[in-house]
Protein backbone atom coordinates (compact mmCIF):
# COMPACT_ATOMS: atom_id res chain seq x y z
CA UNK A 1 0.00 0.00 0.00
CA UNK A 2 1.33 3.78 -0.65
CA UNK A 3 1.18 5.86 2.27
CA UNK A 4 0.72 9.51 0.71
CA UNK A 5 2.25 10.67 4.29
CA UNK A 6 0.95 11.88 7.48
CA UNK A 7 -0.17 16.09 7.45
CA UNK A 8 2.11 17.88 9.64
CA UNK A 9 2.15 20.95 11.06
CA UNK A 10 4.25 23.65 10.03
CA UNK A 11 5.96 23.30 13.19
CA UNK A 12 4.89 22.17 16.43
CA UNK A 13 4.17 24.68 19.41
CA UNK A 14 5.55 24.72 22.62
CA UNK A 15 2.46 25.91 25.28
CA UNK A 16 3.29 27.98 28.46
CA UNK A 17 0.69 28.37 31.57
CA UNK A 18 1.13 30.87 34.52
CA UNK A 19 -0.69 31.67 37.39
CA UNK A 20 -3.68 30.32 35.72
CA UNK A 21 -6.82 31.21 37.35
CA UNK A 22 -10.38 30.08 36.17
CA UNK A 23 -13.18 31.17 37.82
CA UNK A 24 -17.00 31.17 35.75
CA UNK A 25 -19.51 33.80 35.98
CA UNK A 26 -21.88 33.08 38.72
CA UNK A 27 -19.68 30.65 40.85
CA UNK A 28 -18.15 31.84 44.32
CA UNK A 29 -14.90 30.38 44.13
CA UNK A 30 -12.15 29.81 41.40
CA UNK A 31 -12.80 26.30 39.63
CA UNK A 32 -9.02 26.07 38.86
CA UNK A 33 -5.85 28.74 40.43
CA UNK A 34 -2.24 28.86 39.91
CA UNK A 35 -1.84 26.50 37.64
CA UNK A 36 1.92 26.60 35.81
CA UNK A 37 2.86 23.93 33.13
CA UNK A 38 5.22 24.07 30.22
CA UNK A 39 5.00 22.05 27.26
CA UNK A 40 7.61 21.29 24.84
CA UNK A 41 6.92 21.58 20.96
CA UNK A 42 6.33 17.95 20.06
CA UNK A 43 5.38 16.57 23.64
CA UNK A 44 2.60 13.99 24.34
CA UNK A 45 1.02 15.22 27.77
CA UNK A 46 -1.70 13.46 29.56
CA UNK A 47 -4.07 15.25 31.93
CA UNK A 48 -5.72 13.26 34.54
CA UNK A 49 -6.97 13.84 37.89
CA UNK A 50 -10.92 13.61 39.97
CA UNK A 51 -14.10 14.62 38.52
CA UNK A 52 -14.23 18.69 38.52
CA UNK A 53 -10.70 19.38 39.39
CA UNK A 54 -10.35 21.13 36.12
CA UNK A 55 -9.19 18.96 33.19
CA UNK A 56 -11.45 20.14 30.52
CA UNK A 57 -11.52 23.80 31.94
CA UNK A 58 -8.01 24.02 31.30
CA UNK A 59 -7.95 22.29 28.05
CA UNK A 60 -10.92 24.77 26.97
CA UNK A 61 -8.80 27.85 27.60
CA UNK A 62 -5.95 26.22 25.78
CA UNK A 63 -8.72 26.19 23.00
CA UNK A 64 -9.93 29.54 23.42
CA UNK A 65 -13.70 28.68 24.56
CA UNK A 66 -12.63 30.08 27.34
CA UNK A 67 -11.14 32.92 28.80
CA UNK A 68 -8.87 32.59 31.79
CA UNK A 69 -9.49 35.21 34.81
CA UNK A 70 -6.41 36.04 35.52
CA UNK A 71 -2.57 34.41 34.63
CA UNK A 72 -0.98 34.26 31.17
CA UNK A 73 -1.43 31.03 28.38
CA UNK A 74 0.99 31.52 25.61
CA UNK A 75 0.84 28.66 22.41
CA UNK A 76 4.19 29.53 20.50
CA UNK A 77 4.74 32.61 22.57
CA UNK A 78 1.60 34.05 21.27
CA UNK A 79 -0.83 35.09 24.21
CA UNK A 80 -3.84 32.32 23.17
CA UNK A 81 -7.04 34.77 22.24
CA UNK A 82 -10.08 32.43 21.15
CA UNK A 83 -10.30 29.16 19.28
CA UNK A 84 -7.84 29.36 15.92
CA UNK A 85 -7.43 26.25 13.11
CA UNK A 86 -3.53 26.03 14.91
CA UNK A 87 -5.25 24.52 17.76
CA UNK A 88 -7.25 21.43 16.73
CA UNK A 89 -9.79 19.98 19.28
CA UNK A 90 -11.34 16.76 19.59
CA UNK A 91 -14.09 16.26 21.53
CA UNK A 92 -15.93 13.20 23.26
CA UNK A 93 -18.46 13.95 21.44
CA UNK A 94 -17.18 14.40 18.38
CA UNK A 95 -19.00 17.35 17.29
CA UNK A 96 -19.08 16.48 13.58
CA UNK A 97 -21.10 18.23 11.02
CA UNK A 98 -24.03 16.02 10.33
CA UNK A 99 -25.56 17.36 6.84
CA UNK A 100 -21.52 17.36 5.77
CA UNK A 101 -20.11 14.22 4.27
CA UNK A 102 -17.52 12.51 5.96
CA UNK A 103 -14.70 14.08 3.26
CA UNK A 104 -16.35 17.53 3.23
CA UNK A 105 -16.20 17.63 7.20
CA UNK A 106 -12.51 16.85 6.72
CA UNK A 107 -12.24 19.33 4.27
CA UNK A 108 -13.84 22.28 6.04
CA UNK A 109 -11.03 23.24 8.05
CA UNK A 110 -8.70 23.40 4.67
CA UNK A 111 -12.01 25.22 2.57
CA UNK A 112 -12.12 27.62 5.47
CA UNK A 113 -8.47 28.61 5.28
CA UNK A 114 -9.25 29.42 1.49
CA UNK A 115 -6.48 26.87 0.38
CA UNK A 116 -6.43 26.32 -3.32
CA UNK A 117 -8.93 23.32 -4.38
CA UNK A 118 -5.87 20.97 -5.39
CA UNK A 119 -4.38 21.21 -1.53
CA UNK A 120 -7.65 20.87 -0.17
CA UNK A 121 -8.46 17.33 -1.86
CA UNK A 122 -4.54 16.62 -1.22
CA UNK A 123 -5.55 17.30 2.29
CA UNK A 124 -8.23 15.79 2.70
CA UNK A 125 -7.16 12.82 1.25
CA UNK A 126 -4.38 12.27 3.37
CA UNK A 127 -5.98 12.59 6.60
CA UNK A 128 -8.60 10.26 5.99
CA UNK A 129 -5.32 7.75 4.85
CA UNK A 130 -4.06 8.48 8.36
CA UNK A 131 -6.89 7.54 9.58
CA UNK A 132 -7.83 4.88 7.54
CA UNK A 133 -11.07 6.09 6.20
CA UNK A 134 -10.66 6.67 2.72
CA UNK A 135 -13.13 4.38 1.95
CA UNK A 136 -15.95 5.90 3.79
CA UNK A 137 -15.19 9.65 2.46
CA UNK A 138 -18.66 10.04 0.66
CA UNK A 139 -20.56 8.92 4.47
CA UNK A 140 -22.67 11.17 6.84
CA UNK A 141 -20.97 11.09 10.10
CA UNK A 142 -24.94 9.45 11.70
CA UNK A 143 -23.84 6.31 9.06
CA UNK A 144 -20.91 5.51 11.47
CA UNK A 145 -20.23 3.60 14.49
CA UNK A 146 -18.62 5.95 17.70
CA UNK A 147 -14.95 5.23 16.80
CA UNK A 148 -14.77 5.52 13.22
CA UNK A 149 -16.79 9.39 13.88
CA UNK A 150 -14.11 9.47 16.18
CA UNK A 151 -11.34 8.73 13.73
CA UNK A 152 -13.18 11.57 11.17
CA UNK A 153 -12.86 14.44 14.01
CA UNK A 154 -8.85 13.43 14.32
CA UNK A 155 -8.47 13.78 10.54
CA UNK A 156 -10.57 16.83 10.05
CA UNK A 157 -8.41 18.24 12.60
CA UNK A 158 -5.46 17.02 11.28
CA UNK A 159 -6.26 18.50 7.87
CA UNK A 160 -5.57 21.55 9.54
CA UNK A 161 -2.22 20.62 10.26
CA UNK A 162 -2.45 21.91 13.48
CA UNK A 163 0.53 22.48 16.09
CA UNK A 164 -1.56 21.69 19.19
CA UNK A 165 -3.87 18.63 19.52
CA UNK A 166 -6.07 19.53 22.14
CA UNK A 167 -8.12 16.28 23.15
CA UNK A 168 -10.82 15.72 26.04
CA UNK A 169 -11.75 12.22 26.68
CA UNK A 170 -11.64 11.42 23.06
CA UNK A 171 -12.06 7.96 23.86
CA UNK A 172 -14.08 8.38 27.07
CA UNK A 173 -16.85 7.13 25.12
CA UNK A 174 -15.73 4.19 23.15
CA UNK A 175 -15.34 0.29 23.66
CA UNK A 176 -12.42 -1.31 24.77
CA UNK A 177 -10.99 -3.07 21.82
CA UNK A 178 -11.91 0.66 19.62
CA UNK A 179 -10.30 2.45 22.10
CA UNK A 180 -7.11 0.63 22.21
CA UNK A 181 -6.66 0.45 18.48
CA UNK A 182 -7.26 4.63 18.64
CA UNK A 183 -4.42 5.00 21.14
CA UNK A 184 -2.46 2.75 18.69
CA UNK A 185 -3.35 5.08 16.01
CA UNK A 186 -3.19 8.57 17.87
CA UNK A 187 0.23 7.49 18.64
CA UNK A 188 1.66 6.72 14.96
CA UNK A 189 -0.02 9.86 14.17
CA UNK A 190 1.85 11.78 17.00
CA UNK A 191 4.97 10.32 16.00
CA UNK A 192 4.87 10.87 12.56
CA UNK A 193 3.48 14.70 12.78
CA UNK A 194 5.37 16.07 15.86
CA UNK A 195 2.47 17.23 16.83
CA UNK A 196 2.07 18.76 20.74
CA UNK A 197 -1.51 16.65 22.40
CA UNK A 198 -2.53 17.65 25.36
CA UNK A 199 -4.98 14.43 26.27
CA UNK A 200 -7.35 14.69 29.08
CA UNK A 201 -8.24 11.28 30.17
CA UNK A 202 -9.82 9.56 33.27
CA UNK A 203 -7.75 6.50 32.54
CA UNK A 204 -4.54 6.14 34.04
CA UNK A 205 -3.43 3.18 32.03
CA UNK A 206 -4.64 5.37 28.64
CA UNK A 207 -2.60 8.10 30.33
CA UNK A 208 0.95 5.72 31.10
CA UNK A 209 0.60 4.19 27.42
CA UNK A 210 0.91 7.74 25.87
CA UNK A 211 2.01 10.19 27.54
CA UNK A 212 6.06 11.61 27.62
CA UNK A 213 4.63 13.13 30.91
CA UNK A 214 1.98 12.80 32.55
CA UNK A 215 0.00 15.93 34.40
CA UNK A 216 -2.14 15.12 38.15
CA UNK A 217 -4.64 17.48 38.86
CA UNK A 218 -6.46 17.84 42.33
CA UNK A 219 -8.84 19.43 44.07
CA UNK A 220 -12.00 21.06 42.62
CA UNK A 221 -14.98 23.04 44.03
CA UNK A 222 -16.31 19.86 45.17
CA UNK A 223 -13.27 19.26 47.59
CA UNK A 224 -13.65 22.76 48.75
CA UNK A 225 -11.00 24.56 46.87
CA UNK A 226 -10.40 25.32 43.47
CA UNK A 227 -8.45 22.70 41.06
CA UNK A 228 -4.53 22.66 40.76
CA UNK A 229 -1.69 20.55 39.47
CA UNK A 230 -0.56 18.76 42.20
CA UNK A 231 2.45 17.08 40.47
CA UNK A 232 3.63 16.25 36.66
CA UNK A 233 5.25 12.54 36.15
CA UNK A 234 7.70 11.96 33.81
CA UNK A 235 6.73 8.42 32.00
CA UNK A 236 10.21 7.79 30.37
CA UNK A 237 9.13 4.53 29.38
CA UNK A 238 10.70 2.83 26.20
CA UNK A 239 8.29 2.37 23.24
CA UNK A 240 6.42 -0.06 22.37
CA UNK A 241 4.68 0.29 26.08
CA UNK A 242 4.69 -3.15 27.55
CA UNK A 243 1.44 -2.10 29.55
CA UNK A 244 1.45 -5.58 31.54
CA UNK A 245 5.51 -4.65 32.51
CA UNK A 246 6.62 -3.96 35.82
CA UNK A 247 7.50 -0.14 35.29
CA UNK A 248 4.65 -0.06 33.26
CA UNK A 249 2.24 -0.75 36.60
CA UNK A 250 4.48 1.09 38.89
CA UNK A 251 3.90 4.22 37.13
CA UNK A 252 0.56 3.53 36.94
CA UNK A 253 0.24 3.22 40.90
CA UNK A 254 1.63 5.86 41.74
CA UNK A 255 0.06 8.03 39.71
CA UNK A 256 -3.15 6.37 41.00
CA UNK A 257 -2.04 7.26 44.65
CA UNK A 258 -1.44 11.07 43.65
CA UNK A 259 -5.45 11.07 42.19
CA UNK A 260 -6.67 9.82 45.29
CA UNK A 261 -4.58 11.24 47.87
CA UNK A 262 -6.30 13.20 50.90
CA UNK A 263 -7.26 16.61 50.00
CA UNK A 264 -5.61 17.60 53.13
CA UNK A 265 -2.31 17.28 51.64
CA UNK A 266 -3.26 20.13 48.78
CA UNK A 267 -1.35 22.91 49.45
CA UNK A 268 -2.31 26.29 50.14
CA UNK A 269 -5.60 26.22 48.22
CA UNK A 270 -7.35 29.06 46.09
CA UNK A 271 -5.06 31.98 47.20
CA UNK A 272 -4.33 33.22 43.85
CA UNK A 273 -0.79 33.58 43.58
CA UNK A 274 0.71 31.60 46.15
CA UNK A 275 -0.13 28.11 44.78
CA UNK A 276 1.86 25.57 43.91
CA UNK A 277 3.96 25.90 40.99
CA UNK A 278 4.00 22.10 39.39
CA UNK A 279 7.17 20.42 37.82
CA UNK B 1 -41.20 31.58 25.52
CA UNK B 2 -41.05 28.58 25.14
CA UNK B 3 -44.52 28.06 25.72
CA UNK B 4 -45.25 30.07 22.92
CA UNK B 5 -42.69 28.63 20.25
CA UNK B 6 -43.68 24.80 21.22
CA UNK B 7 -47.30 25.29 19.90
CA UNK B 8 -45.83 26.50 16.53
CA UNK B 9 -43.18 23.75 16.93
CA UNK B 10 -45.83 20.91 16.36
CA UNK B 11 -45.54 19.57 12.75
CA UNK B 12 -48.77 20.18 10.61
CA UNK B 13 -51.06 17.37 9.95
CA UNK B 14 -49.08 15.70 7.67
CA UNK B 15 -45.74 15.84 9.06
CA UNK B 16 -46.58 11.93 10.27
CA UNK B 17 -47.11 10.77 6.24
CA UNK B 18 -44.62 12.86 5.11
CA UNK B 19 -41.30 14.04 7.23
CA UNK B 20 -39.45 16.86 5.75
CA UNK B 21 -35.86 14.76 6.38
CA UNK B 22 -34.27 11.85 7.12
CA UNK B 23 -35.51 8.31 6.82
CA UNK B 24 -39.20 7.67 6.45
CA UNK B 25 -40.79 5.82 8.95
CA UNK B 26 -41.20 2.39 7.86
CA UNK B 27 -44.59 1.23 7.97
CA UNK B 28 -44.12 -2.11 8.92
CA UNK B 29 -43.27 -4.99 6.76
CA UNK B 30 -46.90 -4.42 5.38
CA UNK B 31 -47.59 -4.48 1.60
CA UNK B 32 -49.02 -0.89 0.39
CA UNK B 33 -51.78 -2.17 -0.43
CA UNK B 34 -53.23 -3.13 2.48
CA UNK B 35 -51.99 0.16 4.25
CA UNK B 36 -54.32 1.58 1.39
CA UNK B 37 -57.31 -0.93 1.51
CA UNK B 38 -57.33 -0.01 5.83
CA UNK B 39 -57.64 3.95 4.37
CA UNK B 40 -60.91 3.09 1.44
CA UNK B 41 -63.76 2.38 3.97
CA UNK B 42 -63.99 5.69 6.32
CA UNK B 43 -64.35 8.49 3.25
CA UNK B 44 -66.82 5.44 1.47
CA UNK B 45 -68.78 5.54 4.48
CA UNK B 46 -68.60 9.91 5.03
CA UNK B 47 -69.46 9.92 1.76
CA UNK B 48 -72.84 7.99 1.63
CA UNK B 49 -73.70 9.09 4.76
CA UNK B 50 -73.36 12.94 2.79
CA UNK B 51 -75.77 11.66 0.07
CA UNK B 52 -78.28 10.09 2.30
CA UNK B 53 -77.96 12.85 4.09
CA UNK B 54 -79.01 15.08 1.64
CA UNK B 55 -81.74 12.73 -0.09
CA UNK B 56 -83.37 12.57 3.63
CA UNK B 57 -82.75 16.01 4.35
CA UNK B 58 -81.58 15.18 7.63
CA UNK B 59 -81.14 17.86 10.57
CA UNK B 60 -78.10 17.18 12.47
CA UNK B 61 -77.16 19.06 15.80
CA UNK B 62 -76.35 22.62 15.67
CA UNK B 63 -79.26 22.92 13.45
CA UNK B 64 -76.86 21.85 10.78
CA UNK B 65 -79.73 21.27 7.35
CA UNK B 66 -78.34 18.49 5.09
CA UNK B 67 -81.17 19.84 2.76
CA UNK B 68 -79.58 22.69 1.62
CA UNK B 69 -76.20 20.63 0.55
CA UNK B 70 -75.80 19.28 -2.94
CA UNK B 71 -75.33 15.70 -3.32
CA UNK B 72 -71.90 14.47 -3.93
CA UNK B 73 -72.13 13.69 -7.41
CA UNK B 74 -73.40 17.02 -7.85
CA UNK B 75 -70.36 18.24 -6.53
CA UNK B 76 -68.10 16.11 -8.63
CA UNK B 77 -70.32 17.01 -11.68
CA UNK B 78 -69.52 20.83 -11.22
CA UNK B 79 -65.88 20.08 -10.22
CA UNK B 80 -65.56 18.39 -13.40
CA UNK B 81 -67.36 21.30 -15.23
CA UNK B 82 -64.98 24.10 -13.50
CA UNK B 83 -61.67 22.36 -14.45
CA UNK B 84 -62.78 21.06 -18.10
CA UNK B 85 -66.15 22.12 -18.77
CA UNK B 86 -68.88 20.07 -21.20
CA UNK B 87 -71.29 19.22 -18.05
CA UNK B 88 -72.86 22.36 -16.95
CA UNK B 89 -71.67 25.02 -19.23
CA UNK B 90 -72.18 28.12 -17.47
CA UNK B 91 -69.92 31.25 -16.60
CA UNK B 92 -68.31 29.26 -14.16
CA UNK B 93 -67.19 26.54 -17.01
CA UNK B 94 -63.35 26.17 -16.90
CA UNK B 95 -62.61 28.76 -14.80
CA UNK B 96 -61.03 27.00 -12.07
CA UNK B 97 -57.35 26.92 -13.34
CA UNK B 98 -57.58 31.02 -13.73
CA UNK B 99 -58.60 30.88 -9.86
CA UNK B 100 -55.52 28.69 -8.90
CA UNK B 101 -53.29 30.41 -10.67
CA UNK B 102 -54.37 33.69 -9.07
CA UNK B 103 -54.14 32.59 -5.45
CA UNK B 104 -51.19 30.16 -5.55
CA UNK B 105 -49.72 33.42 -7.01
CA UNK B 106 -50.58 35.06 -4.24
CA UNK B 107 -49.88 32.68 -1.10
CA UNK B 108 -45.95 32.33 -3.26
CA UNK B 109 -45.50 35.66 -3.16
CA UNK B 110 -46.93 36.10 0.68
CA UNK B 111 -45.18 33.09 1.85
CA UNK B 112 -42.09 33.93 0.05
CA UNK B 113 -41.66 37.40 1.51
CA UNK B 114 -42.23 36.11 4.91
CA UNK B 115 -39.63 33.61 4.56
CA UNK B 116 -36.95 35.82 3.29
CA UNK B 117 -37.50 38.66 6.03
CA UNK B 118 -38.47 35.97 8.92
CA UNK B 119 -35.83 33.39 8.22
CA UNK B 120 -32.34 36.07 8.90
CA UNK B 121 -34.51 37.74 11.42
CA UNK B 122 -35.21 34.19 13.29
CA UNK B 123 -31.58 32.76 13.38
CA UNK B 124 -30.08 36.76 14.35
CA UNK B 125 -32.81 36.67 17.21
CA UNK B 126 -31.95 33.28 17.91
CA UNK B 127 -28.12 34.01 18.72
CA UNK B 128 -28.31 37.26 19.74
CA UNK B 129 -30.05 37.61 23.69
CA UNK B 130 -30.23 41.00 23.33
CA UNK B 131 -31.63 41.27 20.31
CA UNK B 132 -34.15 38.30 21.69
CA UNK B 133 -35.04 40.31 24.53
CA UNK B 134 -35.77 43.43 22.43
CA UNK B 135 -38.15 42.10 19.92
CA UNK B 136 -39.60 39.01 21.72
CA UNK B 137 -42.22 40.95 23.90
CA UNK B 138 -43.17 43.12 20.96
CA UNK B 139 -43.51 39.99 18.61
CA UNK B 140 -45.44 37.96 21.23
CA UNK B 141 -47.70 41.25 21.57
CA UNK B 142 -48.68 41.25 17.85
CA UNK B 143 -49.02 37.18 17.45
CA UNK B 144 -52.03 36.37 19.13
CA UNK B 145 -54.09 39.26 16.85
CA UNK B 146 -55.23 36.64 14.70
CA UNK B 147 -54.37 37.45 10.74
CA UNK B 148 -58.43 37.57 10.25
CA UNK B 149 -58.42 40.76 12.01
CA UNK B 150 -56.01 42.54 10.36
CA UNK B 151 -58.70 41.64 6.91
CA UNK B 152 -60.57 44.63 7.65
CA UNK B 153 -58.07 47.24 8.32
CA UNK B 154 -55.33 46.33 5.52
CA UNK B 155 -58.69 46.66 3.62
CA UNK B 156 -58.20 50.37 4.31
CA UNK B 157 -54.61 50.92 4.52
CA UNK B 158 -53.66 48.83 1.34
CA UNK B 159 -56.80 49.30 -0.37
CA UNK B 160 -58.28 46.28 -2.69
CA UNK B 161 -56.69 43.97 -4.55
CA UNK B 162 -53.54 41.89 -5.24
CA UNK B 163 -51.50 43.52 -2.35
CA UNK B 164 -53.74 43.08 0.70
CA UNK B 165 -54.48 39.49 0.10
CA UNK B 166 -50.45 39.26 0.14
CA UNK B 167 -50.02 41.23 2.84
CA UNK B 168 -52.55 38.99 4.75
CA UNK B 169 -51.00 35.74 3.45
CA UNK B 170 -47.36 37.59 4.46
CA UNK B 171 -48.71 38.18 7.98
CA UNK B 172 -49.98 34.50 8.51
CA UNK B 173 -47.10 33.04 7.40
CA UNK B 174 -43.95 35.34 9.18
CA UNK B 175 -44.65 34.16 12.77
CA UNK B 176 -44.64 30.11 12.13
CA UNK B 177 -41.46 30.58 10.18
CA UNK B 178 -39.98 33.10 12.83
CA UNK B 179 -40.47 31.29 15.44
CA UNK B 180 -39.39 27.96 14.59
CA UNK B 181 -36.07 29.28 12.82
CA UNK B 182 -35.64 30.75 16.53
CA UNK B 183 -36.28 27.67 18.02
CA UNK B 184 -34.05 25.33 15.97
CA UNK B 185 -31.05 28.19 16.26
CA UNK B 186 -31.38 28.25 20.18
CA UNK B 187 -30.87 24.09 19.56
CA UNK B 188 -27.95 24.40 17.46
CA UNK B 189 -25.47 22.54 20.15
CA UNK B 190 -22.81 24.77 21.53
CA UNK B 191 -20.35 21.96 20.69
CA UNK B 192 -20.94 22.74 16.72
CA UNK B 193 -20.27 25.84 17.19
CA UNK B 194 -17.15 25.06 19.10
CA UNK B 195 -16.15 22.97 16.24
CA UNK B 196 -16.59 25.32 13.49
CA UNK B 197 -14.56 28.18 15.71
CA UNK B 198 -11.87 25.84 16.35
CA UNK B 199 -11.39 24.98 12.22
CA UNK B 200 -11.02 28.86 11.59
CA UNK B 201 -14.88 30.07 11.17
CA UNK B 202 -15.37 33.35 12.39
CA UNK B 203 -18.50 34.21 14.09
CA UNK B 204 -20.56 35.76 11.71
CA UNK B 205 -19.30 32.83 8.74
CA UNK B 206 -20.47 30.24 11.56
CA UNK B 207 -24.43 31.37 11.02
CA UNK B 208 -24.60 30.09 7.51
CA UNK B 209 -21.85 27.99 7.90
CA UNK B 210 -23.41 25.85 10.67
CA UNK B 211 -26.53 27.70 12.44
CA UNK B 212 -28.49 27.52 9.41
CA UNK B 213 -28.12 24.34 8.01
CA UNK B 214 -28.46 22.93 11.72
CA UNK B 215 -31.73 24.37 12.54
CA UNK B 216 -32.75 23.82 8.85
CA UNK B 217 -35.37 20.57 10.03
CA UNK B 218 -36.67 22.93 12.60
CA UNK B 219 -37.30 25.92 9.59
CA UNK B 220 -38.89 23.69 7.17
CA UNK B 221 -41.81 22.84 10.00
CA UNK B 222 -42.22 26.50 10.62
CA UNK B 223 -42.41 26.72 6.60
CA UNK B 224 -44.55 24.13 6.64
CA UNK B 225 -46.91 25.20 8.95
CA UNK B 226 -47.12 28.60 7.51
CA UNK B 227 -47.98 27.42 4.19
CA UNK B 228 -50.96 25.29 5.21
CA UNK B 229 -52.01 28.99 7.33
CA UNK B 230 -51.06 30.84 3.83
CA UNK B 231 -53.97 28.75 2.46
CA UNK B 232 -56.02 29.08 5.25
CA UNK B 233 -56.38 32.96 4.96
CA UNK B 234 -57.10 33.08 0.98
CA UNK B 235 -60.92 32.83 1.92
CA UNK B 236 -60.73 35.80 3.96
CA UNK B 237 -58.10 37.28 2.20
CA UNK B 238 -60.05 37.48 -1.00
CA UNK B 239 -63.59 38.03 -0.12
CA UNK B 240 -63.31 41.92 -0.89
CA UNK B 241 -62.69 43.51 -3.93
CA UNK B 242 -60.44 40.63 -5.59
CA UNK B 243 -62.10 39.25 -8.94
CA UNK B 244 -60.21 36.06 -9.68
CA UNK B 245 -59.14 33.16 -6.88
CA UNK B 246 -60.04 30.50 -4.94
CA UNK B 247 -61.69 32.91 -1.95
CA UNK B 248 -63.21 35.43 -4.84
CA UNK B 249 -64.57 32.18 -6.08
CA UNK B 250 -66.20 31.14 -3.10
CA UNK B 251 -67.46 34.12 -2.10
CA UNK B 252 -69.29 34.98 -5.62
CA UNK B 253 -71.26 31.93 -4.79
CA UNK B 254 -72.13 32.85 -1.77
CA UNK B 255 -73.92 35.56 -2.62
CA UNK B 256 -75.72 33.13 -5.36
CA UNK B 257 -76.21 30.74 -3.18
CA UNK B 258 -74.60 28.04 -4.99
CA UNK B 259 -73.24 25.59 -2.21
CA UNK B 260 -71.92 22.88 -5.02
CA UNK B 261 -69.72 26.06 -6.29
CA UNK B 262 -68.60 26.55 -2.47
CA UNK B 263 -68.17 22.88 -1.63
CA UNK B 264 -65.82 22.70 -5.18
CA UNK B 265 -64.22 26.02 -3.73
CA UNK B 266 -63.31 24.18 -0.38
CA UNK B 267 -62.38 21.07 -2.25
CA UNK B 268 -60.05 22.56 -4.52
CA UNK B 269 -58.20 25.23 -1.44
CA UNK B 270 -57.71 21.77 0.18
CA UNK B 271 -56.12 20.21 -2.15
CA UNK B 272 -53.59 23.01 -3.22
CA UNK B 273 -53.15 23.29 -0.06
CA UNK B 274 -52.11 19.34 0.74
CA UNK B 275 -49.97 19.50 -2.76
CA UNK B 276 -48.08 22.59 -1.98
CA UNK B 277 -46.89 20.67 1.10
CA UNK B 278 -46.11 18.12 -0.64
CA UNK B 279 -44.13 19.98 -3.46
CA UNK B 280 -42.29 21.78 -0.55
CA UNK B 281 -41.23 19.12 1.24
CA UNK B 282 -40.28 17.78 -2.34
CA UNK B 283 -38.01 20.99 -2.58
CA UNK B 284 -36.47 20.24 0.53
CA UNK B 285 -35.41 16.56 -0.31
CA UNK B 286 -33.95 17.68 -4.25
CA UNK B 287 -32.03 20.94 -2.76
CA UNK B 288 -30.62 18.67 0.11
CA UNK B 289 -30.15 15.28 -1.88
CA UNK B 290 -29.51 12.75 0.09
CA UNK B 291 -27.86 14.74 2.96
CA UNK B 292 -29.45 13.60 6.33
CA UNK B 293 -32.06 16.42 7.88
CA UNK B 294 -31.88 16.03 11.25
CA UNK B 295 -31.25 17.67 14.38
CA UNK B 296 -27.44 17.57 15.32
N1 LIG C 1 -19.51 26.67 32.27
C1 LIG C 1 -19.35 26.50 33.60
N2 LIG C 1 -19.98 27.29 34.48
C2 LIG C 1 -19.81 27.15 35.81
N3 LIG C 1 -19.04 26.21 36.36
C3 LIG C 1 -18.39 25.36 35.55
C4 LIG C 1 -18.52 25.45 34.12
N4 LIG C 1 -17.76 24.49 33.57
C5 LIG C 1 -17.20 23.83 34.59
N5 LIG C 1 -17.57 24.34 35.77
C6 LIG C 1 -17.12 23.88 37.10
O1 LIG C 1 -15.73 23.93 37.13
C7 LIG C 1 -15.19 22.81 37.80
C8 LIG C 1 -14.21 22.09 36.91
O2 LIG C 1 -14.92 21.56 35.80
P1 LIG C 1 -14.21 20.75 34.65
O3 LIG C 1 -15.25 20.42 33.66
O4 LIG C 1 -13.03 21.49 34.16
O5 LIG C 1 -13.73 19.44 35.40
P2 LIG C 1 -13.10 18.10 34.81
O6 LIG C 1 -11.84 17.87 35.54
O7 LIG C 1 -13.03 18.18 33.34
O8 LIG C 1 -14.17 17.05 35.26
P3 LIG C 1 -14.58 15.69 34.54
O9 LIG C 1 -13.50 14.74 34.82
O10 LIG C 1 -15.86 15.31 35.21
O11 LIG C 1 -14.75 15.99 33.09
C9 LIG C 1 -16.38 21.96 38.22
O12 LIG C 1 -16.68 22.24 39.57
C10 LIG C 1 -17.50 22.45 37.34
O13 LIG C 1 -18.72 22.34 38.00
MG1 LIG D 1 -14.03 17.15 31.70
Amino acid sequence: MVKIGTPRPARPADISVRALVKQYPGTSSPAMAGVDLDIAAGEFVCVVGASGCGKSTLLRILAGFEDATAGQVTVSTEPVRGPGPERGVVFQDYGLFPWLTVAENVAYGPRQARLAKREVTARTERALETVGLSRLASSFPQQLSGGMQQRVAIARVLANQPAVLLMDEPFGALDALTRSSLQRELKRIHRETGTTVVFVTHSVEEAVYLADRVVVMAGGTSHGNSGYVREVVEIGLPEPRDVTGEAFNELKRRIDRLIHLPNATAPAPRSSGGVPVAS
Amino acid sequence: MSTSTTAAVSPPPTASTAPAGGERPRSGRRPPWRTWLLAVPVPVVLLLLWDRGVAGAWTLPLGIQMGFLPEPLQVARRLADLAFGGLVEDSYSRTLWIHLYASSLRVVQGFLLAVVLAVPLGIVMGRSSVLFRMLEPTINLVRPIPVTAWAPLSLLIIGFGDRSTIFLVFLAAFFPVLLNTITGVRQVPQRLLEAAAMLGTPAVQALYKVVLPAAVPSIVSGLRIALGLAWVILVVGETVGINVGLGAMITQARDQSRTDLIICGMVVIGLAGFLADRLLVLLVRLVAGRRPLVNP
